[in-house]
């Protein structure tokens, strides 16, 4: 997964930061903004996430021309509805082949990290690198055998320095976990 | 306001409340914001019937996204130099977080004073739903 362009624009900015609740004027005002230390508005320290709005593929946003895994006129528009009536054995190969679609949804997101090389802001225009880094299993007695597996990705500006690098680390679960 | 190391001591503390009685509507935001639009957040009738959750539950970069709030209010805009969790435990409509900073230590690389950080964001009931680290420099 690489995102060839992520412009970082104002008013993304200014949405990623409601939705989190952060009124904190750094994020939308930039008179006040030029008057701090950073002097321009910049990105809140999760905002690199969202690059996923950039991703041509991302599997996580429905698309016009793909079947969409969430409810329609059922409560799942794809294969993900049948893998749920399916057999234990068919429903680990299915899940295997069906990645794209939507079951590797059942996947939960288990560690994020972020180091900072300098800060985002307004006008800079990202692209990433993505690879795989390590995999490794876990027995859970709530969850079963967690299957977990970590992707490095680099943030990098319009002149290849090095902006943010992220760490994700996702784990794929046996059973439901519902506290 | 960035902090100055001469007033630091570790083992200080801060903390917020980083909201109060999460609301659907916020997750869908956050959907919106990050596009990221997984059913499990958003969907009822998929994450019930197809998922097998008791209800939606809130993206775990919404979570970090609100502790990182925390943090910024703590150490400062545009200051941090690393932020890393762990997501423990899922948060759900209805929960009330608080994220809690705790000074692990105080120490200086190539003449920057920098603060190591404990984050931990916990619910109502006491139950931690995130825990992590985070780095940011210091004023002298």
């Amino acid at each position: 997964m690489a995102v060839e362009r992520f412009p970082v624009e104002a008013s993304h900015i200014l949405m990623f930061a409601r939705s989190i609740g952060d009124t904190n004027p750094i994020y939308s005002d930039p008179e006040y903004a030029a008057g701090t230390e950073v002097g321009s508005i910049i990105a809140p320290p999760t905002f690199a996430q969202s690059s996923a709005q950039f991703d041509p593929d991302y599997f996580l946003r429905p698309k016009p021309d793909k079947k969409w895994f969430g409810s329609g006129r059922t409560a799942s528009g794809t294969l993900v509805r049948d893998l749920s009536e399916a057999d234990g054995d068919d429903v680990a190969d299915e899940r295997e082949d069906d990645k794209q679609s939507g079951a590797a949804a059942g996947g939960l997101h288990a560690e994020q990290h972020f180091t900072y090389h300098r800060h985002l802001k307004p006008g800079d225009v990202l692209h990433t690198v993505t690879y795989d880094g390590e995999r490794w299993e876990k027995q859970s007695k709530r969850a079963g055998i967690l299957k977990f597996s970590e992707a490095v990705t680099e943030y990098r500006d319009e002149d290849d320095e090095l902006v943010i690098t992220a760490k994700g680390v996702g784990v794929v679960t046996e059973k439901v976990i519902d506290n | 306001m960035a902090l100055s190391a001469s007033q630091l001591n570790v083992g200080d503390s801060y903390s917020e409340q980083i909201v109060d009685d999460l609301t659907r509507t916020q997750i869908v935001q956050y959907a919106g914001a990050s596009g990221d639009y997984n059913p499990v957040h958003t969907d009822e009738k998929f994450v019930t019937e197809v998922a097998g959750y008791p209800t939606v539950f809130a993206h775990g970069m919404l979570t970090m996204g609100m502790t990182g709030r925390m943090v910024t209010n703590f150490v400062g805009d545009g200051r941090l130099t690393y932020y890393g969790v762990r997501f423990t435990s899922q948060v759900w409509p209805g929960d009330t977080l608080t994220a809690k900073a705790e000074v692990a230590d105080i120490r200086d690389e190539d003449g920057q004073k920098l603060v190591d950080l404990t984050i931990t964001t916990t619910n109502q009931d006491d139950r931690p739903v995130l825990t992590g680290q985070a780095t940011a420099r210091l004023d002298d």
